[in-house]
């Protein structure tokens, strides 16, 4: 147990976690492979982190936020352990490993190892040393927040609460792996939120819009404030006196951007090879199979300049992929990480990704989208009598069986062949499972785009991008009142 | 720490620090998957400079280095500090604590809980033949220690463990759909934990779930079981809050005390001290004792829940409640609600009604709730009552305005059951609309 006396040893903020670290490292993992491990990696993080709220005209918290720590993975076999600790120094990192060690019944022992050493250091952040000092500062972003508040204002009615918010997270990281991996990467993440709620009576509605980029130091600068703003006052507007939306079937069109996140629910993560370890998707045995209608093709990558699932590499020190998981309705590929490939034989594809050090590497989405299809927006609306636009998805998830759900934020009904902005409708949800729907998404327009979102799941909350354009899905279920 | 503050010139300071020992297993049709241990700190440093104003820095840093640069990022950071309702220290901080009575556990070696989370999986795999997998299972034992000072001489200490067991069983039979659903225990260490419980309950309801049949679409009277009506609660927990009342968040309103905001044959409270609640807090994040707290009476609003800050501002006589979270700008969540239903009507019972959806558990809280707008719309897993007997649900969700639902409670049936969030009766809601799965 740690104690809260105040004077155990410590790590030192002045201790960069470049070349430096070699022999450090090289001395755990040469204990770790001596002891008979059959793969040993080192995951060490450091995190400067900033957060900034708005509310009204008032900057209402300014929240700083300093970490450090490493995890250490061993692997015996198909099984692995894992430690994880906030203490950098020496002493702590041996006593982590012992313990991941332990759990898989092995010991140090004092005969030397022969293992090869570390490879060169791959050091993807050498460039980016001067972005964190070119973010913005404490009273930029509050100065920032408050001309948004503020555009909500003016551009609003009725409306009861205004909120912006910024956070910015600096993670430093430096893997090492017994195989020889050895790589440094510096991250910049920025994301930017807008909130109101909108209340009349007993008619309220809650609009949300947020954006995020990776590798961007002036992401906040030239965040389009105005445009947001009028925007979320637009759809308070139409929302405020919404009606509810009558449950049934209906035939759909998903607007792109963030509609893309039923995709990254409802599918993507049933092409992770957590899931294939796990039995859990249906998915396991069809590669080369059609699990979508044709109309479908969809991509995960790590390469998108700024997007905020990209990476340099991923959190097991491997470059990132463009991985196409389905051509025109066929299954190609799953995502895989280091653990997937061992125990599911799926090649990796640097989708190895965690929260922090206190979580094992998994594989995780990064930028996943369906990609662009043949017909216009218009036309997909054209092709319905009844039916429902869904213009702004909000949140969602998957279950254990494949089943997932959506909450929408905002949507229109379809009629004969029109988007009736007039009839906007709220408290629609929408329900089903990836088997069923994906072969129903019969139509895709010519106007994919990502949407920053962050995906939570078993190595914790990571930075992702969900996309795709216009879709139509013939029938889904619409749960409202 | 004090004398840092000192040389910085900061006068008035807290500090709250958690330091955390987690062990967890988990396992995969007979064998070992992963074995994952963690060590963890967070500290949160608050000051406050000459002119009143606060900043915090959060670490993970517990060194004395750690410590000062922590306190030097809280000063800078207080420069930015909200000077219309700054904090304050809770006066309550040095008011005396009674103890809760949950003596720490000692904690299991690893190849302890592997062995009986594997005997408890072969247990769940060999219960019946459509079941195969155990996707979701884990075992994990947790030792924490909360740390609370202050400038004004306020030092709290508390040490806690728990344990928990998680499993959650697939089955699926041939041409038909897979099924899961699952059971959690809770314990103050893992020789406490109802295996057999667990592992009955886990089983029980994924069988349950084998023969379903598609809903119709319509308005339906519904049972809450403990967990359901539970959890939705939590998610609106908000119209308790005072500080979503203060930043105009909140369904309720200062005026709200007092309104009949439920059927009368509610009564809710919060209760962080409860025995039923596991490794319970004996202070909040601002050093104030938790408590009892009545909430609903008679579906009447009774309290918020209130910080320093909150209380100070609501000007009636409010006190802080021991529910606040440390941070930039406190935040207020509840500890453990404690249902206590009057019967209502008798007629209702799950052994004998007809036409009832029986919800077992909901999903989707994080998206399906507007906690702002009083809306819900969420998938659940549940049966359909008939004479008693029950059928499996396909696929549904729920939805309705929590206003009206609390309004249309119309029977609280049994004892109220502890579970991890708190403890309640079956609930039951007339009015709500159910969207079955074509």
């Amino acid at each position: 147990m740690p104690s809260l006396c105040l004077d155990p040893p410590v790590t030192s903020r002045l201790d960069p976690l470049d070349e430096r670290w070699r022999s450090r490292l090289e001395e755990l993992l040469a204990a770790g492979m001596g002891a008979g491990a059959d793969l040993v990696e080192i995951f060490v993080e450091r995190n400067d982190q900033l957060s900034v709220l708005a509310e009204q005209e008032r900057i209402t918290s300014v929240s700083p936020a300093l970490g450090c720590g490493a995890g250490i993975r061993v692997f015996k076999g198909n099984c692995d352990g894992f430690a994880a600790t906030n203490d950098l120094s020496g002493p702590a990192l041996m006593t982590a490993l012992e313990q991941a060690l332990g759990m898989l019944g092995l010991c140090r022992s004092a005969s030397a190892s022969r293992w090869q050493g570390l490879a060169a250091l791959r050091d993807y952040g050498s460039v980016k040393e001067q972005w964190l000092k070119a973010c913005p500062t404490v009273p930029d972003a509050a100065e920032r927040l408050r001309q948004a508040t503020a555009a909500l204002d003016r551009h609003g009615r009725h409306l009861q609460a205004r909120r912006a918010s910024f956070a910015r997270d600096w993670q430093e990281v430096l893997v090492a792996a017994s195989d020889g991996t050895f790589a440094r990467d510096l991250r910049l993440h920025q994301t930017t939120g807008l909130t109101l709620l909108a209340a009349d009576g007993d008619h309220r509605a809650t609009i949300s819009r947020r954006d995020g980029r990776a590798d961007d130091p002036d992401f906040l600068a030239n965040w389009p404030v105005e445009d947001v703003a009028v925007s979320a006052c637009r759809s308070a507007g139409k929302m405020l006196y919404a009606d509810v939306v009558k449950a049934g079937d209906y035939p759909v069109v998903l607007a792109n951007r963030f509609g893309g996140v039923i995709f990254h629910e409802a599918c993507g993560h049933l092409l992770e090879t957590t899931q294939v370890e796990r039995g859990s998707t249906p998915f396991a045995d069809k590669i080369g199979q059609a699990i979508a209608h044709p109309a479908v093709t969809a991509v995960d990558e790590g390469l998108s300049p700024n997007s905020f699932g990209s990476l340099t590499m991923d959190d097991e020190g491997m470059a990132p992929q463009r991985t196409v998981l389905i051509k025109d309705g066929v299954l190609q590929c799953f995502l895989s990480d280091r653990a997937g490939e061992m125990r599911t034989g799926h090649p990796r594809t640097g989708s190895g990704r965690r929260q922090s050090h206190g979580f094992a590497a998994a594989s995780r989405m990064r930028n996943t989208f369906i990609a662009s299809g043949p017909h216009k927006p218009g036309d997909l609306i054209d092709s319905i009598d009844h039916g429902l636009y869904c213009k702004q998805m909000g949140g969602g998830s998957v279950g254990p069986t494949g089943q997932f759900n959506f909450a929408v934020e905002e949507a229109y009904w379809i009629e004969n062949g029109c988007l009736r902005e007039d009839k906007p409708v709220k408290g629609a949800t929408l329900i089903g499972d990836a088997v069923t729907v994906l072969p129903r998404i019969s139509m895709c327009a010519d106007d994919t785009a990502l949407a920053a979102g962050f995906c939570g799941s078993v190595s914790g909350s990571v930075y992702v991008t969900v996309g795709q354009p216009h879709v139509k899905v013939d029938r889904i279920t619409v749960g409202g009142r | 720490m004090t004398e840092d503050a000192s040389r910085m010139g900061i006068a008035t300071w807290d500090l709250g620090i958690t330091c955390g020992n987690d062990t967890s297993v988990q396992v995969d049709r007979g064998e070992p998957k992963q074995r994952k241990a963690r060590q963890s700190t967070t500290a949160m440093v608050r000051v406050w400079n000459d002119q009143g104003l606060v900043g915090v820095t959060s670490t993970n840093d517990l060194s004395p280095p750690g410590l000062t640069a922590a306190l030097a990022g809280a000063h800078q950071a207080s420069a930015f500090g909200d000077a219309q309702s700054p904090p304050r220290l809770s006066p309550q901080a040095r008011d005396p604590l009674t103890p809760l009575h949950q003596p720490p556990q000692p904690t299991l070696p690893m190849q302890t809980l592997l062995e009986r989370l594997l005997d408890a999986e072969r247990q769940v795999l060999s219960s019946h033949q459509a079941i195969s997998t155990v996707p979701y299972n884990g075992l994990a034992q947790s030792q924490r220690e909360r740390l609370y000072i202050n400038s004004a001489g306020a030092v709290r200490r508390q040490s806690t463990t728990s344990a928990s067991l998680w499993l959650y069983p697939r089955a699926e039979e041939a041409g038909r759909k897979p099924r899961s659903a699952g059971a959690v225990r809770l314990a103050t260490g893992v020789d406490d934990l109802d295996l057999e419980g667990c592992i009955a309950e886990a089983t029980e309801r994924t069988i349950s779930h084998l023969d379903y049949a598609p809903i119709d679409t319509g308005v339906y009277t519904v049972c809450f079981g403990p967990e359901a009506f539970l959890d939705l609660l939590w998610a609106f927990g908000s119209m308790v809050n005072a500080q979503a009342v203060l930043d105009g968040i909140s369904l309720s309103r200062r005026s709200s005390l007092g309104a009949q905001v439920a059927s009368h044959l509610l009564t809710v409270a919060d209760d962080a001290r409860h025995p039923g609640h596991v490794a319970a807090p004996e202070f909040d994040g601002e050093g104030t004792p938790t408590r009892r707290l009545p909430l609903i009476e008679g579906g009447r609003l009774r309290h918020f829940l209130h910080s320093e800050g909150t209380a100070r501002a609501f000007a009636d006589g409010s006190v802080a409640t021991g529910h606040a979270n440390l941070g930039a700008k406190v935040t207020l969540s509840p500890q453990w609600l404690d249902v206590e239903g009057q019967r209502g009507d008798s007629s209702l019972s799950r052994d004998s009604s007809s036409g009832v959806v029986l919800i077992d558990s909901l999903s989707a809280l994080h998206a399906g709730v507007k906690a702002s707008q009083g809306s819900f719309s969420l998938p659940f897993d549940g049966w359909l009552l008939s004479g008693g007997e029950r059928r499996s649900i396909e696929a549904a969700t729920v939805a309705g305005d929590i206003r009206s639902a609390l309004q249309h409670i119309v029977a609280c049936e049994g004892e109220p059951q502890c579970t991890p969030s708190g403890r309640s009766p079956h609930v039951w809601v007339e009015g709500l609309t159910i969207t079955g799965e074509a």
